[in-house]
């Protein structure tokens, strides 16, 4: 492997853009490929079905055997409120492997002693945002019940296509909430990617296995797709 | 991976500062499995000259046997693929007590920066 490409490749993944590496076994020949520049690609349909289920594995091609492998970024799970189901979501989250930011201004329940070993923003979500890029491989759950704090993470959200927008709340609050971002401007199909109520429906109590539901649904969603 | 899950323990940027301070190193992927393989394709060890590694592609039951060859090919420059298993006539020594197999590419950093 030539250097130059290693240092694309590590670039590639502190910029979450999702990338292939292509060897070919017999030769030792190196490419890489950006998934925005699939299209163009000899291998595009091969490359496309790869970048959809993030799965690296060895094709038969005229010279051999060649690997792909798919360098997909890791999963992020912002969270926007620092509340007490917060407290027990971000260690399951990182437990699986997800890379927890936790926001919220209000810094009597953002606070360090509360929120140890995890990323924390005692700021508003669309000041806290402006750091946290939000993409395609981010999970954002809204937990305050609080419209002035949710609203705006959440239409950023959906803006920013993340895979799981969740949003905490009976469906009366929701209902409203789904008033408010109508009258904002967001067509009804984009609303329904909000899962709420929040979490998978397993007669959740407390804190706790609320926080197991939602993780449950997030890794859901990220292995099946939008039904979960 | 995220900027902050990119420390120094990542393989891959371990890989690149080692060769950027000099040092030979190789890159061992598993590229293919079979049955209860431990590690996922795609898994990434990195290795200098000295044998230092990081990463990992099985539980510990092979990493010693790959970074053994990985010197031999920081050494002469040259890519090879490795493969282990119960199937192996190694398994005694160096095989997978889970019963799978896997094989491992393994391939030098070569060229100027």
């Amino acid at each position: 492997m030539h250097p130059a490409l290693l240092s694309q490749l590590n670039t590639a993944r502190l910029e979450r853009v999702a990338v292939a590496v292509l060897t070919d076994l017999s030769t030792g020949e190196k490419r890489l490929v950006h998934a925005n520049d699939v299209d163009d690609d000899p291998l595009a349909a091969e490359l496309e079905t790869r970048f959809r289920s993030g799965k690296s594995g060895i094709i038969s091609v005229d010279t051999g055997e060649l690997f792909i492998q798919i360098h997909a970024p890791s999963l992020r799970l912002v969270v926007i409120g620092a509340v007490h189901i917060s407290q027990a979501l971000f260690p399951i989250a990182q437990a699986c492997n997800f890379d927890v930011t936790v926001i919220d201004p209000r810094t009597a329940f953002a606070t360090k002693e509360r929120f140890s070993n995890v990323t924390l923003e005692a700021e508003w979500p669309e000041e806290a945002l402006k750091e946290t890029i939000l993409d395609a491989y981010t999970a954002v759950v809204a937990l305050t019940h609080d419209p002035k704090i949710d609203d705006i993470p959440i239409r950023a959200a959906l803006d920013a296509e993340c895979f799981y927008v969740g949003a905490l709340g009976s469906n009366k609050t929701h209902g409203k909430r789904l008033d408010r971002l109508r009258a904002a401007g967001v067509t009804d199909d984009v609303l329904e990617r909000i899962h709420a109520p929040i979490g998978l429906d397993i007669g959740a109590a407390g804190p706790a296995e609320i926080a197991v539901a939602v993780m449950a649904q997030i890794i859901g969603v990220s292995r099946r797709g939008k039904s979960a | 991976m995220t900027e902050k899950a990119m420390t120094e323990r990542d393989p891959l940027v371990l890989a690149e500062s080692w060769h950027k301070a000099g040092k030979g190193v190789a890159m061992a992927t598993v590229v293919e499995t079979w049955g209860s393989a431990p590690r996922p394709v795609g898994s990434h060890l990195v290795i200098d000259a000295d044998g230092n590694f990081e990463g990992s592609v099985s539980g510990g039951c092979v990493e010693g046997a790959v970074v053994f060859e990985a010197v031999e090919a920081i050494e002469t420059g040259k890519p090879k693929m490795l493969e282990f298993g119960v199937a192996d006539e190694t398994a005694w020594e160096v095989g997978l007590s889970c019963g799978g197999r896997i094989r491992v590419y393994v391939e030098p950093i070569v060229g100027e920066n």
